[in-house]
């Protein structure tokens, strides 16, 4: 193994883990602030990534597309939130994911119905196609390495909003005590709807920036859903802090895992043994870190309560 | 849903039965009569789909034990069916080809016997519960409902990468297992036999819902203080009500392997694990018979929908959002009126 493909890879364990970290950052926010638990979560995902395709096959442009993808999972957040998710806030945990549930169901499927069960593909922007050489000689995708600065952009954004602004205020003080933030004044409801669809934005945003390296289909956002549930469990659920530490832990287990267990088995082993036994040992091995994790802290790594 | 009551059908008044006793003498009597009468009318596939409607009810039977009476929402018994599908996919296969499972510590052939293989099938299921459950049940509320998810996605995935079971593919059954006494490969037959295991798992968890454990499990979704105060440690009693759970869907996910004569990782995915909380939700959760009027309705509009629109699961997640938001109870609750208290 050299250390060049050693590294090329923990740069793409990195691009993925921050992609999870916007999926997961919505989910821990939403949870945290409402004590819901949203399914539908990965359909704003694949909101965002359709409408990239769809804007950006239509004008020619990725950058209307990326804008567009925020813009229609924020609305599509706001909208079902007040059509659906907020009768849901004083339910118990079951109706939620149930109600959910059938959120999936109708996105997933009213998405075939308009486009079709045939992946749609984004091409990468003409600035930032290529690769570019790296310190040490590492050829890397200029689009990938994007990615990471935008990932860490939001990351470090989304910080500063909760940490220092007005309405981070709000939403932190949401978490500690709902009632008496309604009773100061803040109108509550709409705070709820600001926080699903900045949600639903950030999981649309990673939906167009994965769809692009990727591909864009239906039931796309389920198994990006089932890692950032598996993200916020190892982080503490309602916790930003957690969630980056936890899509970071994830990210790069999961990449690391499926290129270095074949290998290490390989030591040990015959080689065609020893790539299907990596192969599925690593796609169980950030099952088996949550495990560890939580025989070691069962409310997650930062969380609160468990 | 929480505050409702789940007690064992409580005796009519001067030996009439109760309306909740009606409904599910109806939704037994319904199943056994829609498939006779499918036989009759030589309509094998209907006898089938009767056969998937039973088998279905038992895996989610096995969910409602510890959703509807131990308040714990499971989101991974999708897990227990499939692995029961493997047992008994890879236990055929071994037989069929002559080979035998493993040769140490001791020789393990496979088998087509179903008693053996459902007997396997519900070990290999009780197993998966008790590591999965001792894990998951450290934690309560919506980390449960997430780590439960997680676990069936592992086991989903192990079943997908690794490739001496058909991986992806997944694994065909060349012949329907057999039951000493019986063809099963004749519809009717099969169906009979399901039907028996049905009311079998039915009763038996009727008969644990009203013992001193069934009571403890009722009273762990209730209030866990109250049941430490009264010296039971909850954890203990919801360990073993999931891992009964895990061993009855398991053996449901044998059948299904049987009745398909194909297991393949989709046994294993989460939407199963969602379709199995769907059909008691439908049904009404915490009722003994919930499963089998969830799995019923629900197989009844796939098969209705489906005729009218290849989107048919649009429309179902229409309804199901409006059942969830304004039709709590379910099917027999909307029959068998509210549920009582005491």
């Amino acid at each position: 193994m050299s250390t060049i493909l050693l590294i090329e890879q923990l740069l793409n364990g990195l691009q993925s883990g921050l992609m999870l970290f916007l999926m997961a950052a919505g989910l821990t926010l939403v949870f945290g602030v409402m004590g819901l638990i949203n399914l539908a979560h990965g359909s704003l995902y694949m909101v965002g990534a359709f409408a990239c395709a769809g804007v950006a096959a239509a004008t020619g442009s990725f950058w209307l597309g990326l804008a567009a993808s925020i813009a229609a999972a924020a609305a599509a957040g706001a909208i079902v939130e007040v059509a659906v998710i907020r009768r849901l806030y004083a339910r118990d945990h079951l109706d939620q994911v149930l109600a959910t549930f059938a959120l999936i169901l109708i996105f997933s499927e009213g998405t075939r119905w308009l486009y079709g069960s045939f992946p749609l593909y984004l091409n990468v922007p003409p600035s930032l196609s290529g690769s570019v050489t790296l310190p040490g000689g590492i050829q890397y995708s200029l689009f990938r390495l994007a990615i990471i600065g935008a990932g860490l952009a939001v990351a470090v954004g989304l910080f500063l909003l909760i940490g220092k602004t007005r309405i981070g205020v709000q939403v932190r003080a949401g978490e500690a005590d709902r009632e008496m933030i309604a009773a100061l004044g803040v109108d509550i409801r709409r705070l709820y709807t600001l926080v699903f669809a900045l949600g639903a934005a950030l999981a649309g945003m990673a939906g167009a920036l994965v769809g692009t390296i990727q591909s864009v289909q239906v039931g796309m956002g389920e198994p990006v859903l089932i890692l950032a549930f598996v993200v916020i469990v190892i982080g503490g659920i309602g916790s930003i802090k957690g969630a980056l530490v936890g899509a970071l832990l994830v990210g790069l287990t999961d990449t690391m895992g499926r290129v270095l267990l074949p290998s290490i088995f390989g030591l040990f082993m015959e080689t065609s043994a020893a790539t299907s036994v990596g192969a599925a040992l690593a796609s169980m091995a950030i099952y088996i870190l949550m495990a560890l994790v939580l025989i070691v802290k069962p409310g997650g790594l930062f969380g609160a309560r468990a | 849903m929480s505050a409702a009551e789940v007690t064992a059908m409580p005796e009519g008044r001067g030996g009439r039965m109760t309306r909740a006793q009606i409904v599910n003498a109806a939704l037994a009597l319904g199943l056994i009569g829609f498939g006779l009468g499918a036989w009759a009318m030589d309509e094998t596939f209907l006898v089938t789909l009767a056969t998937k409607v039973a088998i279905l009810a038992i895996a989610g039977a096995g969910l409602n034990l510890v959703l509807g009476f131990g308040g714990l929402v499971s989101f991974g018994h999708a897990a227990y069916f499939g692995l029961g599908g493997y047992a008994s996919g890879i236990l055929a296969h071994h037989a069929l080809n002559y080979t035998a499972m493993f040769e140490w510590p001791f020789v393990f052939e496979g088998t087509t016997s179903m008693p053996v293989i459902w007997l396997t099938a519900m070990a290999v299921g009780a197993l998966a519960a008790l590591v999965i459950g001792a894990l998951s049940l450290r934690t309560t509320g919506v980390y449960f409902i997430m780590i439960t998810l997680a676990f069936g996605q592992m086991i989903f995935y192990f079943a997908i990468s690794w490739p001496a079971y058909g991986g992806e593919d997944g694994l065909p059954i060349y012949v329907r297992n057999g039951f000493p006494g019986l063809n099963t490969l004749d519809p009717v037959q099969f169906f009979g036999l399901v039907c028996v295991v049905l009311f079998a798992m039915l009763g038996l968890i009727s008969m644990l819902a009203r013992s001193r454990f069934g009571l403890a499990l009722q009273a762990a979704r209730q209030n866990r203080q109250r049941l430490m105060a009264v010296g039971i440690r909850p954890g203990g009693v919801l360990l073993v009500a999931f891992v009964i759970s895990g061993a009855i869907t398991a053996l449901a996910g044998a059948l299904y392997a049987d009745l398909n004569r194909f297991v393949s990782p989709s046994m294993l995915s989460w939407h199963l694990s969602g379709e199995l909380l769907v059909f008691l939700i439908l049904g009404g959760t915490g009722r003994l018979f919930a499963p089998l009027a969830g799995a019923g309705l629900y197989i009844a509009l796939e098969h209705l929908l489906g005729g009218v629109s290849d989107h048919w699961q649009f429309f179902f997640g229409l309804l199901l959002l409006g059942v969830v938001l304004f039709a709590r109870g379910g099917v027999i609750g909307f029959l068998a009126g509210g549920k009582r208290h005491g």
